[in-house]
């Protein structure tokens, strides 16, 4: 089951190669169609998930190479699962966005946005640390022509600076995955956690912090959080609009969802040590985020940098080591991705009509675009975590959560809740 | 016992005529939006009267009557109820917000007649109902705090609704951003109590303070800490010093939401969230004095400003932070009940004076500037009348409603151990200010000869429909102090207070006010001083504005560095722009964006990309050919990794 939801994606895509190049609305149409039909059968996914059940559900385990012995070990537990519904949630909105808009190398880009999902997909089921890195890598490439095909002017800067920060942090983590392979004599990442557990592998404190600052910047890079997250701003002006929504509403979490799923329980003591660290990174991000958001003349890099505000807190939420805050940062990834993928497609919609992302040519939008301004002004809101719109309950539960841990962390991200309100009123039309 | 088990029908209705009037109200002409708007109000108001008799026969026992309808977050140990609570001061609350609101809402369908956007406009203000409702329904901090920051937005919106002018959207997020400020210790505050108490409900949270030691004197505890932070949200949302900013602003809105919102209910939410969270209070004598001293700072600077302005609603607007400042102060004082009874009869009054001046300006044709009114009064008599009443009432003179709520307040301030002789002589002074700027209002617009051109502004009277709500008010602005009345006869009973008393029962078992002093006089002589300095006010603006029309003028010359202190509102919006906004601006844009993150952070990324472009190059010599060579950078190449790998891992 979890098979088909990750690769139908790119089963629908290698169909778009049959077809003939200049057939654009049957491109479409299967474009369209196997993403809708994969959120569907993710909607079974949750339909089959047992939410008083602890470890992995719907396990698929096969051996697929003995030497080095590799396995496709795939599972979910409710954090993959809702990260899931919100990929294949997305998708059919961007096929949706670029049905008009994009008009060259149809083909193409869609199959690379189906190839895409697959990826994403499989980071969130993946279970072997070899395979996750396999589809890890594997996002980068459609990703990269996403942007540096169907981008604006300067895609191709963006493109290449997109890559190479995000695999100047992945060969780290390859080589945090070799080593752990090198002690364990396993990829399976379960394993590892119960071997880790019960102390048949030891690790140093050094080795371990090693280890965990492999992962992590990895990790940190995608999320992204301060100082890292320069390639963010850049890849999202220059992103088309399916490129952006995807970027913000799936692919920061993955680095959010890596510190869940492989930092924090791998390495246990690690994490504890560096926490106050990172948190003032997380904290510093909030301000520095928002701040910067506030001056941005161009549209699409505010919400960009309002991006590594946000991502601040659930990297707060992690990071304060307790349920309230953990449950803030999850629900604050799935909100995040909802509201700023929506804050996209508005932009992109917005780019549509009046060729521009400059925010001051966007006044008056209200007369002559009223439901898209409702919509716009509806988002914003969220995103601002307004109380009953879906932002304000994971800030609200990472603050408690951070509050209950060290007032002052909480004090400080709160400001982030003012700074908010001047850079959404910024763009208010 | 039906509607009390169903509270949540009472904020649903205007929510559900938000709705329709939102998404269907486009299509419809403008009396169904009319009936839908005004008519779901309507019925919350009755809905709200059905409760509140009902909740009369409840046994006291049962009160507060809480509803908990869904649990709306839980994670762990950190659970939130949607849940809803009636006790004697949510029944006062719902019905000025319902009843005053009704009005209102009567009153916008002439005033709006003429406007575009009129189905939006509706909705927003159902909307704000809504929240409103939520706001004072809620039985804890949280569902509090949703209808907190939702009656924010729509002051949002509506300061905001006229979106071409420039001006209405600045002071739209202006109004947004200061009350986030104040939602900043707000949030705080709930955060320390959920730490503190592991609840945010009022029940559990009030019975847990209630037992709990009161801070020592001048001591700085956890109480003090949260009753402070509570108060930074007070202050955002009841505009008071240094927070009010947004408020004279928020006068870009229609004149109807200046009224419902920015007058009567929306702005006393913190005065409300005050005397709610009053066992806070009565366990910090630091947050006691604090609160005391920025509600009478607040009274007594909002009210000079109001001195010189000329624009008919900014007076009011300085009058409100000034209202609302006493209001503030008899919470800090400890009179709760006497702060609520103000906000009450407020509501009444300033409800009625910017609904007249609405009407002033809509006869005018949108002139809003005093000094180009005059002699209105055989005009727009029924304007005239009612808001004559409202000046009486706001200006203190008995029997109208502002005398009896603003006596109890100078009188607290006297008897509190929080206020003091110089704080009545203070609130005497606002109150003598109060009288002066108010008359000179009245008589600027309503007496005097014409100062505009009578053939191109032809004065009309509104319709009826605006005319029936501003009687109404009329008649509660006379009458709405009488319930408090019988306690200036010996041995009488100050009904409202004996009503509330329950909700603010624990000031009598608190050491804070067992310190209370009696002061020197006869109360009678305190009522007589406060009359007195109510009709000086009156007879200086009659001097100045009928009988020697010259001296304003004068004065303003001689006395003109203090005179244009007044005029520019003490220069403060130009201050925070100086000191907090453009610095953050130029930060942001030089240090943090350009500086930080393009040159600093992208510099670094960009270096170290030239540098591997540049190292490549170089490194391409290398790409000998040459065995040997080869050889020798394997043999290099691996010592130096076996090098850092034993070094790591030792």
């Amino acid at each position: 089951m979890l098979t088909l939801v990750t690769f139908l994606p790119l089963a629908g895509g290698l169909l778009l190669l049959l077809l003939g190049r200049e057939s654009h609305a049957a491109i479409r149409r299967v474009a369209l169609l196997t993403s809708t039909v994969t959120f569907l059968l993710s909607l079974l996914l949750l339909r089959g998930f047992d939410a008083t059940a602890s470890g992995y559900q719907l396990v698929e385990r096969r051996p697929w190479m003995s030497n080095p012995q590799i396995q496709y070990h795939m599972g979910m537990d409710g954090i993959s699962l809702f990260l899931v519904l919100l990929t294949t949630f997305l998708m059919p909105l961007a096929v949706l966005c670029s049905w008009e808009s994009i008009h060259t190398r149809v083909k193409e880009f869609f199959l690379m946005l189906l190839a895409l999902e697959t990826a994403m997909i499989g980071v969130f089921f993946a279970l072997d640390l070899f395979l996750f890195f396999l589809f890890w890598e594997a996002m980068l490439i459609p990703m990269y022509f996403l942007i540096g095909i169907w981008g604006h002017e300067r895609r191709i800067y963006a493109a290449i600076k997109f890559v190479l920060y995000t695999m100047a942090g992945s060969i780290l983590m390859l080589v945090a995955i070799i080593w752990l392979y090198s002690l364990s004599g396993t990829f399976d990442l379960p394993r590892i956690q119960s071997l880790l557990q019960e102390g048949v592998i030891r690790l140093p404190v050094r080795q371990e912090m090693l280890l965990f600052g492999a992962f992590f910047l990895a990790f940190a890079v995608k999320v992204p959080l301060f100082p890292l997250h320069t390639w963010l701003p850049d890849a999202h002006v220059e992103a088309p609009t399916a490129g952006s929504v995807i970027l913000a509403g799936v692919l920061l979490k993955m680095g959010a969802y890596g510190l869940v799923r492989f930092c924090l329980p791998l390495f246990p003591d690690a994490s504890h040590k560096f926490a106050p660290w990172i948190v003032g990174l997380a904290i510093v991000g909030i301000i520095y985020g928002a701040l910067v958001a506030m001056v941005q003349p161009d549209y699409k890099k505010l919400v960009a940098y309002s991006s590594v505000s946000h991502m601040g807190f659930v990297v707060l939420g992690i990071f304060v080591f307790n349920q309230v805050g953990m449950q803030g940062a999850v629900y604050q990834m799935l909100n995040h991705g909802v509201s700023s993928g929506g804050l996209f497609l508005v932009a992109g919609m917005l780019y549509d009509r009046r060729h521009t992302h400059m925010i001051k040519e966007f006044g008056g939008l209200a007369t002559p675009m009223p439901v898209l301004s409702s919509f716009f002004i509806l988002i914003t809101l969220s995103s601002l975590g307004l109380p009953l719109l879906n932002g304000f309950v994971g800030e609200f539960l990472i603050l408690t959560g951070a509050f209950e841990r060290r007032p002052a962390w909480a004090a400080y991200a709160a400001t982030g809740v003012i700074l908010s309100a001047v850079y959404c009123g910024v763009t208010s039309v | 016992m039906p509607l009390l088990d169903h509270l949540w029908i009472i904020p649903a209705l205007p929510l559900l005529g938000a709705a329709l009037n939102g998404l269907l109200g486009s299509r419809w002409p403008k009396s169904v939006v009319n009936a839908v708007a005004a008519g779901s109000t309507g019925l919350a108001f009755a809905a709200v009267l059905k409760v509140v008799q009902e909740f009369s026969s409840l046994p006291a026992a049962a009160v507060p009557w809480v509803r908990a309808y869904f649990p709306w977050i839980v994670a762990g140990k950190f659970r939130v109820d949607f849940a809803l609570q009636v006790d004697q001061l949510t029944v006062v609350m719902l019905l000025v917000v319902t009843g005053v609101g009704w009005l209102i809402h009567i009153y916008s369908t002439g005033y709006m007649a003429h406007e575009g956007g009129y189905y939006r406009f509706f909705a927003y203000l159902n909307l704000f109902m809504f929240f409103m409702l939520v706001l004072v329904l809620a039985a804890n901090y949280v569902v509090m705090f949703v209808g907190w920051e939702g009656v924010g937005l729509c002051s949002y919106l509506l300061i905001g609704f006229y979106f071409h002018k420039k001006s209405a959207t600045d002071a739209g997020k202006k109004a947004f951003i200061v009350n986030r400020i104040g939602d900043f210790g707000f949030m705080l505050g709930m955060f320390l109590i959920f730490k503190t108490f592991g609840a945010f409900d009022f029940a559990t949270v009030f019975q847990k303070v209630a037992a709990l030691p009161v801070d020592p004197l001048h001591r700085f505890g956890t109480l003090s800490a949260i009753a402070l932070l509570l108060f930074v949200g007070a202050m955002g949302k009841s505009a008071q010093v240094p927070l009010y900013v947004w408020l004279p602003d928020a006068m870009e809105g229609p004149t109807p939401v200046s009224a419902l919102i920015h007058a009567a209910t929306m702005v006393t939410a913190g005065v409300y969230m005050v005397a709610r969270s009053n066992t806070f209070y009565l366990h910090s004598s630091v947050a006691m004095h604090l609160v005391a001293t920025i509600g009478l700072m607040s009274a007594f600077f909002a009210a000079t400003i109001a001195l010189v302005q000329t624009d008919i609603k900014r007076v009011l607007a300085y009058s409100t932070v000034s209202q609302l400042g006493y209001m503030v102060l008899a919470c800090g004082l400890g009179a709760f009940s006497a702060g609520i009874f103000h906000l009450m009869t407020h509501a009444f009054f300033k409800a009625l004076l910017f609904l007249a001046a609405g009407s002033v300006i809509h006869a005018m044709g949108g002139e809003q500037d005093l000094l180009k009114m005059g002699g209105l009064r055989k005009k727009i008599p029924w304007t005239f009348w009612t808001m004559l009443v409202g000046t009486l009432a706001i200006a203190g003179f008995p029997p109208f409603a502002g005398f009896f709520s603003k006596d109890e307040i100078l009188l607290a301030s006297l008897t509190s151990p929080a206020g003091g002789v110089v704080t009545y002589w203070i609130a005497l002074l606002t109150a003598l200010f109060t009288s002066f700027y108010m008359f000179r209002l009245i008589f600027l617009s309503f007496f005097g000869s014409a100062r505009y051109d009578e053939h191109s502004v032809h004065v009309h009277e509104s319709p009826s429909s605006m005319i029936v709500p501003l009687v109404i008010l009329a008649v509660l602005s006379l009458t709405g102090g009488w319930m408090a009345a019988p306690a200036l006869l010996e041995g009488g009973v100050n009904h409202f207070e004996a009503y509330l008393s329950p909700v603010f029962a624990g000031i009598a078992h608190l050491p804070f006010e067992t310190q209370s002093v009696s002061p020197p006089g006869s109360e009678h002589a305190y009522m007589a001083l406060a009359v007195a300095s109510s009709a000086f006010g009156l007879l200086v603006a009659w001097l100045f504005y009928i009988r020697r029309p010259a001296i304003p003028a004068k004065l303003a010359k001689f006395f003109d560095t203090p005179y244009n202190l007044l005029l520019h509102k003490y220069y403060v919006d130009e201050i925070y722009d100086a000191l907090v906004i453009e610095p953050l601006e130029w930060v942001s844009t030089n240090v943090l964006w350009r500086g930080l993150d393009a040159a600093g952070i992208d510099g670094a990324v960009n270096g170290t990309a030239d540098l591997a472009q540049d190292l490549g190059g170089q490194l391409r010599r290398l790409q000998s050919g040459n065995a040997r060579s080869y050889g020798t950078w394997v043999i290099v190449g691996a010592v130096a990794l076996t090098t850092l790998f034993l070094w790591l891992v030792a």
